[in-house]
C-alpha cells in the first residue's frame, strides 16, 4: 500500500469574532499560505479537495458551497465536503488516495461560530425527538459528564484546573492561540463556577477561523522536495447517541480507534487531543493509556482556541509540525465530534 | 396499559436560533455603494474578470478581488424567462420577466426583473437600463433597482456579452 504523507499545514489565528468576513474571506488567506508552503498555485494543482464545515454555525445555508469560491475551481475540480470536522475530510481524502483516485489532496476546515450562540446551536445535533426539543446545550452535557467523574472520585477539581493551567502556559508558544498566559491551577480554581461543576476556564472558548492541510503519496511528497510526516494509521469509532447508555467517564471509541490506527505499535512522543473541556482531556489521556513519556497538547489544545470543524484537522497539523521540526518522532492526533466525546478519530503520524 | 393508541404522525419541535449575520467584507462594500445608487463590481487581479455582486473572491482563480470597479446601470440581456405561474409569497403578479443581466463593465450576470416591456419581444442581446426607486427609499438592497427596462440601443452580439466596457455599447 502506498504511504501517505502530510506536507503542509496552516491555521488562522483563533479569534473570538472574525468580524464582517464571510466564509470565502475567512478561508482564502489560509489556503493561500498552504499553497505557498508547497509552491502550488491553487486547487488545480492537487488531485482532490475535501472540506469540513457546518452551516448551522454561522446560520448561513450552503455556506460550504460558497467556500468553493476560495479554490479556483475553473476548470472544474474533484471536490467533496463533510458536515463534520475536517479531520474526517482528511480521512475521506486518505481513502481517495488509497483507492488510487488521487495522489494529492487539499483538506480544509472552517468555522465562524461567533454569529450564533454556539452551545445552543450544538443542542440541535442531538436526537431530534427527545433531546433537541429540550435545548440541552453542549456545556451542560459536558458538566453532567464532569459531575460523574468528580462524584466517582476519578478526578478532582484541581486535576481539571491543572489541565487548564498547562493549556494556557503551552499556548504561549502558539501564535494562533486565543487564550494563553501564565495561569496557575489556583487562578483557575479561584474562578466562580459557570455551569457547575465547570468554570469558564474548563470550557474551550468560542472561536472563528480556518485551517488547511495538504497530503500526498510519499512519492509525490519526495517529488515536491518538502519535509513531510507519514500518516501510518487513521481510524474512527462512534458511540450511541443515547447518553444514558454510554459510560461517560471513559472513551471506549477513542481507545478502539487508536488501537485500530496502530497507536500501540510504538512510543508516542506527542499527543494532540481534541478536548473541548478540561475533564475530557483527562478521560482521553487515560483511555489511551498515555503516560509521562508523551507530551500532551503542546499547542495548548482547543482550550486555547476551538475552531469548530477545523480543530480536529489542526490537531493533525500540530503533530505534523512537531515531527518535521524534529521535536517528536511519532505522535497521535485526536479529533472529536458530538456531545461528551461521542465520535472519535485517531491519526498516527511518524517521522519519514 | 391499553393497546389502543393513536398513530402519532406529528410532534412539534420548533427550532429558534438567533444569529448576528454579517454580509462579508466584499459584499459590505457593494451594499454600501448600492445604498448610494451606485452599482459596483470587483476585479480579479489574475484574470481581470469583474464580479457583480462581489463575494470576495474570483471563483475561477481563488484569489481575493480587492479592486473596486464602478459599473454602468445599463446592461445586456444574457438570458431570460417569462414566468406565467404565481410564485408563493411573491407579490409580483404573473406574467413577468426575470433575466440574467450583465451590466456594462462587468464579466458576469446577475438576476433581476424586466418591466415596461412587451414580454414577447424580449430577446438575448437586448439593451436595458435600471429603473431606480426614489432616492429616499434607497437601502442596502438590490431592489433599490425596481427593474430594468428596454432602451433604444442596437443589440449586442452574443460573443460580446460580458465584454463591454463601462462606457457602454457603441453599436
Amino acid at each position: 500500500m502506498k504511504k501517505i504523507a502530510i506536507v503542509a499545514y496552516q491555521q488562522s489565528d483563533a479569534v473570538s469574532d472574525a468580524g464582517a468576513v464571510n466564509e470565502v474571506e475567512l478561508i482564502m488567506p489560509v489556503l493561500a499560505r498552504t499553497f505557498k508552503q508547497v509552491g502550488l498555485n491553487n486547487a488545480q494543482d492537487v488531485d482532490f479537495v475535501c472540506s469540513g464545515s457546518c452551516d448551522y454555525l454561522q446560520g448561513a445555508a450552503f455556506a460550504f458551497v460558497a467556500g468553493v469560491d476560495a479554490l479556483g475551481a475553473v476548470p472544474p475540480i474533484k471536490e467533496s465536503h463533510v458536515e463534520m470536522d475536517a479531520a474526517w475530510a482528511l480521512y475521506e481524502s486518505i481513502l481517495k488516495i488509497r483507492m488510487g483516485h488521487a495522489d494529492s489532496a487539499l483538506i480544509y476546515g472552517f468555522g465562524k461560530s461567533s454569529p450564533g450562540e454556539l452551545p445552543i446551536v450544538l443542542s440541535q445535533q442531538l436526537d431530534p425527538y427527545y433531546m433537541a426539543p429540550l435545548w440541552v446545550d453542549s456545556i451542560s452535557l459536558a458538566a453532567l459528564q464532569a459531575r460523574l467523574m468528580l462524584d466517582a472520585g476519578l478526578i478532582t477539581e484541581r486535576d481539571m484546573a491543572e489541565v487548564v493551567s498547562r493549556s494556557r502556559r503551552n499556548a504561549r508558544n502558539n501564535p494562533h492561540a486565543q487564550l494563553s498566559g501564565d495561569v496557575s491551577a489556583d487562578d483557575v480554581l479561584a474562578q466562580p463556577t459557570y455551569v457547575s461543576p465547570l468554570r469558564k476556564g474548563d470550557c474551550c472558548p468560542v472561536s472563528d477561523g480556518a485551517s488547511a492541510v495538504i497530503i500526498a503519496t510519499e512519492d509525490k511528497a519526495k517529488e515536491w522536495g518538502l519535509p513531510y510526516a507519514i500518516i501510518s494509521g487513521i481510524d474512527h469509532c462512534i458511540e450511541t447517541h443515547n447518553l444514558g447508555m454510554r459510560d461517560l467517564t471513559d472513551s471506549v471509541s477513542t481507545r478502539k480507534a487508536a488501537e485500530r490506527a496502530g497507536m500501540n505499535n510504538g512510543k508516542v512522543d506527542v499527543a494532540e487531543l481534541y478536548a473541548p473541556f478540561s475533564h475530557q482531556e483527562i478521560i482521553l489521556t487515560r483511555s489511551l493509556g498515555l503516560g509521562k513519556e508523551t507530551s500532551i497538547n503542546p499547542s495548548g489544545g482547543v482550550l486555547a482556541g476551538n475552531l469548530m470543524m477545523a480543530s480536529g484537522l489542526s490537531r493533525i497539523g500540530e503533530v505534523f509540525n512537531r515531527i518535521v521540526s524534529g521535536e517528536a518522532a511519532r505522535g497521535i492526533a485526536h479529533a472529536t465530534s458530538g456531545p461528551c466525546l461521542q465520535h472519535n478519530l485517531v491519526t498516527v503520524l511518524e517521522k519519514a | 396499559m391499553s393497546n389502543e393508541q393513536e398513530v402519532i404522525t406529528v410532534i412539534n419541535a420548533p427550532v429558534y436560533l438567533k444569529y448576528n449575520f454579517t454580509a462579508g467584507a466584499a459584499p459590505s462594500r457593494f451594499l454600501t455603494q448600492i445604498k448610494k445608487g451606485v452599482l459596483t463590481g470587483q476585479r480579479c487581479p489574475k484574470c481581470a474578470g469583474v464580479y457583480v455582486p462581489p463575494r470576495g473572491s474570483c471563483a475561477a482563480c481563488g484569489v481575493p478581488t480587492e479592486d473596486e470597479v464602478v459599473l454602468s446601470d445599463k446592461a445586456t440581456v444574457q438570458s431570460f424567462t417569462i414566468v406565467s405561474i404565481p410564485i408563493p409569497n411573491n407579490p409580483i403578479q404573473p406574467p413577468f420577466v426575470i433575466a440574467n443581466l450583465v451590466p456594462d463593465g462587468a464579466s458576469v450576470s446577475f438576476i433581476h426583473l424586466l418591466s415596461e416591456c412587451v414580454n414577447e419581444d424580449i430577446h438575448i442581446g437586448q439593451r436595458v437600463q435600471a429603473v431606480w426607486k426614489p432616492k429616499a427609499e434607497w437601502d442596502y438592497a438590490m431592489d433599490n433597482i425596481r427593474y430594468f427596462k428596454p432602451i433604444d440601443e442596437p443589440d449586442v452580439p452574443v460573443a460580446k456579452i460580458g465584454k463591454l466596457p463601462v462606457t457602454g455599447w457603441e453599436g
